[in-house]
């Protein structure tokens, strides 16, 4: 093999310097893509790194706890663990579904469905696909977290309610946020977000909710946490303090027990509602996380209506409970005059119409005047008196005394009840009222609807002599309102004493004598029809009556009035809802005399027969002081929150 | 014949472009790696890198003509090297392109790619005329087409399309006519406009490049796929800006968003700690070094010396324009390393065995 070229040196240097040029150019093309990436569009590839390396994981504020007027907690927190998934990269989430699903003991289509439904939602916002997590899917996600990058966990504090429904009502329950209060919130809420459904929770939400913080922590390319950027801390909710006292909510559960009905105490002198019952109730626990189909369905399912707030959405007859209004009218306008008397032989006689006292076919009332009337409950009596009064004067003391329009109370759906009139039946119904109408509504009965709330504060407020203060749940409430109707000292001297009378001087609600007490009140048989309809479908069951007591103590200027509702008992009002009132009333004497050093109030001796042993009553507010959880040192709000507690004036408008 | 080189002969400011490189390379590889599970690495490139210039000074005092002469039989064992490597060799991430040797894992294109600028070199500075037949370009054409063809079943796009500028810088230094070159251009144009026109490209590429391609073209459609491996890219050096974040400060670099930061991708991560001042650094060095080959080319003491060194700075080339490209996503990825930067064994062999070569060339310009 030898040398086989030509010793050719003819180089092509035009050829080899044209290269030259190319390499020159080549080199000055890739600095201008530099230049294009680094110069002109730095900062937006600067904002893109700075998106890839830094992950906001959101610290969720806990809500403000609820205590009770002594500082006990009645709402709280606990911790609890959700998970979240990435949705940065769709086709990441998409290989790792059967995985997650299977690791997280989920269905892959409900996966699925939470994806479909916040598809909308920007992409770098996780969504929640667990909320509760359990040791073991904690475990899942900590032993994947380099091959499911897409997975992350939170922490979340559940509310946490006292069990059995435990001021359910009043409490109300929190839920996640509905996509339309997502758009109405101005970014305050998010998807997943919790926020107050109903009741206080709802009510309050603004100051219970607080302000959640951020944690920015830098990942690396397969998601994993490598550093912490800054942490923003998550501002909690405040606290509220209301004016529920535990001991008196729990003699009042426990008392009603699982009675379908309500209770509601309050302080007639400040509005401060002391408990409040509505049964049945739901455990708001059901939905601290998410709450189940199964559950939900049933609860709107239950013929009970076990959502329904009964004390201030049962709009019910009052039942005699209303004579009292009828009562105070009669002696008002002096029509017709105190002196008046009725004979009731059982039953009255208007237009031609038989209407029944109760007492009918057991006995008779006979002669009748105010006093026995309001004992006895004399619905002859009062169906004269109303036939006397007419319907506009009756409307105008009940409408000013607080029946047919809403409180005012700081709880979110409240119902006015009904206080018909004249003008109400030609507005509604278009035709004139007939002067037979005006016989029930006397007696509460007919077309006249009241919550137990309203009856609660109507009667406090005779016993205070006008003054109709606005019912309220927080104790720091700033501006509360008053409804004063003057009602004349006489007046209300023989009103309050003949309700003294109904328990202490043999009136319908004598089994109900406190010793050292001067329980009041006024008992209500309310029928759920009429006397005629129920006569022309035959005495069924389902049509018992709803059984009433408002009792309240002391005689004048009561510091505590209670009312209570058990639907159709089927028993007297004096004899079903009475003993819950005298319990509750008791209680309330029990602790006040406890705090100045006395003994506990003695149950009469000769009621024992009747409504509920005391015995167990004794035993119920021994077993509230045993449940009730330690005293705790009660932070008071701050003034920010006392501040930006203002409850809402009651509406206006129906007081004319 | 006898040749006596002496040390003053070398090109000493070529070494010192290499050197200058290198050093840049095995910065950015520590820097890429030093907090990960493959810390150490920039200590095995610059095993490689210790190798590669012993080899490069063998090579040199190895007259080119004697290899020249060696041409046929070199290209006759680099075919059958690339055959064996079909039939026998190594699959590492989805492609044959390795054979184990002395307990690594060589990749035999790349000792074709040596072999290719040599066969080109000797082919051409055969032609003695000044133009370049037609006959003669076709010839060429299916020397080079042959290994090309092989290689690109492995598949390895990339180093398959190496081969190509070898032969054209060849064919243009040979005196390729004007309307020879508009007809190839036509076909090349025609080529490439196929690859990126689905219909045509269905049936010529394979499912993982015509992945590539569409992802090039739509980044932002495939977030994760070769296109998330752009963005990634193009995001580290956008975001170095122009002083850069600083050595070992890259987040893009250093929380792994850029894809194989110590190889394919180092330009990237260069780019994003040192910013553009770096990148004029680095891009102005492989400027000097083309420069430098061609300079070496201008005096070489005869064509085929000539045409050995412009066919190493045209390999060269090509390999720094496609992997730039590729980091600031003008170009698809096609999994071509950055000359001296990247981490690689063969890859970093063959450039020092190539610029063995050139040293041979310019160490005989004085010789006869």
């Amino acid at each position: 093999m030898g040398y086989s070229f030509h010793n050719d040196n003819r180089l092509p240097q035009g050829r080899l310097a044209m290269a030259s040029y190319v390499i020159v150019g080549m080199i000055g093309v890739l600095l201008l893509g530099f230049w294009k990436l680094q110069i002109i569009d730095a900062e937006k590839y600067a904002s893109m790194a700075e998106r890839n390396r830094v992950r906001s994981i959101p610290v969720i504020a806990p809500r403000g706890r609820m205590l009770d007027r002594d500082g006990r907690v009645l709402v709280d927190n606990r911790p609890s663990f959700s998970v979240l998934l990435l949705r940065d990269d769709p086709a990441l989430v998409e290989k790792n579904l059967p995985a997650i699903a299977d690791g997280l003991n989920l269905a892959v289509e409900d996966l699925r469905d939470d994806l479909s439904t916040t598809r909308n939602l920007p992409k770098f916002q996780p969504i929640i696909i667990k909320p509760e997590a359990s040791d073991a899917d904690i475990a899942f996600i900590e032993s994947h977290r380099s091959d499911i990058p897409i997975l992350e966990m939170i922490s979340i504090s559940r509310r946490r309610y006292l069990p059995n429904g435990f001021m359910a009502h009043a409490s109300g329950y929190v839920g996640e946020v509905s996509e339309q209060q997502i758009e109405s919130s101005n970014g305050r809420f998010r998807p997943g977000d919790f926020a107050g459904k109903t009741g206080l929770e709802k009510q309050y939400n603004d100051l219970l909710m607080g302000t959640d913080g951020m944690r920015r922590v830098i990942v690396n390319s397969v998601g994993k946490e490598v550093g912490r950027l800054s942490t923003q801390e998550a501002i909690p909710g405040k606290q509220i303090q209301l004016t529920i006292d535990y001991d008196l909510q729990q003699v009042a559960e426990q008392s009603l027990g699982t009675r379908p009905g309500a209770v509601v105490a309050l302080d007639p002198r400040s509005g401060e509602v002391l408990a409040m019952v509505s049964r049945p109730t739901p455990d708001p626990n059901d939905f601290s996380v998410r709450v189940s189909n199964e559950i939900w369905k049933r609860l709107n399912d239950d013929p009970l209506h076990p959502m329904l707030n009964r004390a201030i959405q049962a709009q019910l007859a009052p039942g005699s409970v209303f004579k009292i209004i009828t009562a105070t009218a009669m002696l008002e306008d002096k029509v017709p005059p105190e002196s008046y008397t009725a004979f009731c032989p059982g039953y009255a006689t208007f237009y031609g119409r038989q209407f029944k006292c109760w007492v009918y076919g057991k006995s008779s009332h006979g002669v009748v005047n105010f006093r026995k009337a309001i004992l006895d409950s004399c619905d002859v009596f009062f169906y004269n008196v109303g036939m006397k009064l007419g319907i506009d004067r009756l409307a105008y003391y009940a409408t000013k005394m607080g029946i047919g329009h809403k409180t005012g109370i700081d709880l979110p759906s409240e119902e006015p009840g009904l206080m018909p009139s004249e003008e109400w039946v030609e507005r509604v119904f278009h035709r004139k009222w007939y002067p037979g109408e005006t016989i029930s509504v006397s007696t509460g009965q007919g077309a006249v609807t009241t919550t137990p709330l309203q009856l609660a504060r109507t009667i406090g407020g005779i016993a205070m002599g006008g003054i109709f203060k606005q019912p309220h749940l927080l104790k720091d409430a700033q501006n509360v309102s008053e409804e004063r109707f003057n009602i004349s000292e006489p007046t209300v001297e023989k009103i309050t004493d003949a309700m003294y009378g109904v328990v202490n001087d043999g009136g319908t609600g004598a089994s109900l004598k406190l010793a050292g007490v001067e329980l009041s009140g006024k008992s209500g048989t309310a029928q759920v029809i009429g006397y005629s309809t129920r006569d022309r479908l035959g005495k069924q069951k389902k049509f018992e009556d709803n059984a009433w007591f408002v009792g309240y103590a002391p005689r004048r200027n009561p510091e505590i009035v209670v009312a209570v509702l058990v639907q159709e008992s089927g028993q007297h009002g004096g004899t079903a809802s009475g003993p819950v009132v005298r319990d509750i009333i008791k209680a309330y004497y029990d602790k006040k005399n406890k705090n100045n050093g006395q003994t506990t109030v003695e149950y009469q001796r000769f009621n024992f027969g009747n409504g509920t042993n005391p015995a167990q009553a004794a035993l119920a507010v021994k077993d509230a002081e045993l449940a009730a959880p330690a005293k705790l040192d009660a932070p008071q709000l701050n003034s920010a929150a006392a501040a930006a507690a203002i409850i809402p004036a009651p509406p206006q408008k129906a007081l004319q | 014949m006898k040749d006596a080189p002496g040390t003053r002969d070398y090109d000493w400011w070529l070494l010192a472009i290499l050197a200058a490189i290198c050093a840049v390379g095995v910065i950015e590889i520590y820097s890429a790696t030093h907090g990960s599970s493959l810390a150490g690495m920039h200590m095995k490139q610059i095993r490689w890198l210790v190798i590669g210039f012993a080899l490069m000074f063998a090579l040199s005092r190895l007259d080119y003509h004697l290899i020249l002469d060696q041409a046929p039989i070199l290209y006759l064992i680099g075919i059958v090297a690339l055959i064996a490597v079909l039939a026998m060799g190594h699959s590492r991430f989805g492609a044959k392109r390795w054979i184990p040797f002395l307990g690594e894992f060589f990749q035999v294109s790349e000792l074709v790619k040596l072999i290719i600028i040599i066969v080109v070199a000797r082919f051409f500075a055969e032609v003695s005329s000044d133009e370049l037949s037609l006959q003669d370009l076709i010839k060429a054409g299916f020397l080079v087409g042959l290994p090309l063809v092989l290689i690109l079943k492995q598949p390895d796009l990339g180093t398959a399309l190496v081969l190509l500028p070898m032969l054209v810088v060849g064919a243009f230094l040979a005196g390729l006519q004007w309307q020879h070159a508009a007809i190839i251009s036509l076909v090349g144009i025609l080529a490439v406009g196929s690859i990126f026109y689905p219909p045509v490209s269905r049936h010529i590429l394979k499912p993982y490049q015509r992945e590539r391609v569409t992802s090039f073209m739509h980044p932002e459609e495939d977030a994760k796929g070769s296109g998330y491996q752009v963005l990634q890219s193009k995001i580290a050096v956008g975001s170095g800006g122009f002083w850069g974040k600083g050595f070992g400060n890259g987040s893009q670099n250093q929380l792994g968003y850029i894809p194989v930061r110590y190889s394919d991708f180092i330009m990237s991560a260069w780019a994003e700690e040192q910013g553009f001042k770096g990148v004029l650094l680095a891009l102005g060095l492989y400027m000097a070094l083309l420069l430098r080959l061609v300079q070496n080319a201008q005096r070489a003491k005869d064509r085929a010396g000539m045409f050995l060194v412009m066919g190493v700075a045209a390999a060269l080339g090509f390999h720094v324009l496609v992997n730039v490209a590729m980091v600031i996503g003008a170009m698809p990825v096609t999994g071509i390393p950055l000359p001296l930067m990247s981490y690689g064994g063969s890859a970093t062999l063959f450039v020092f065995l190539a610029i063995g070569l050139v040293m041979n060339v310019r160490l005989r310009r004085f010789v006869n």
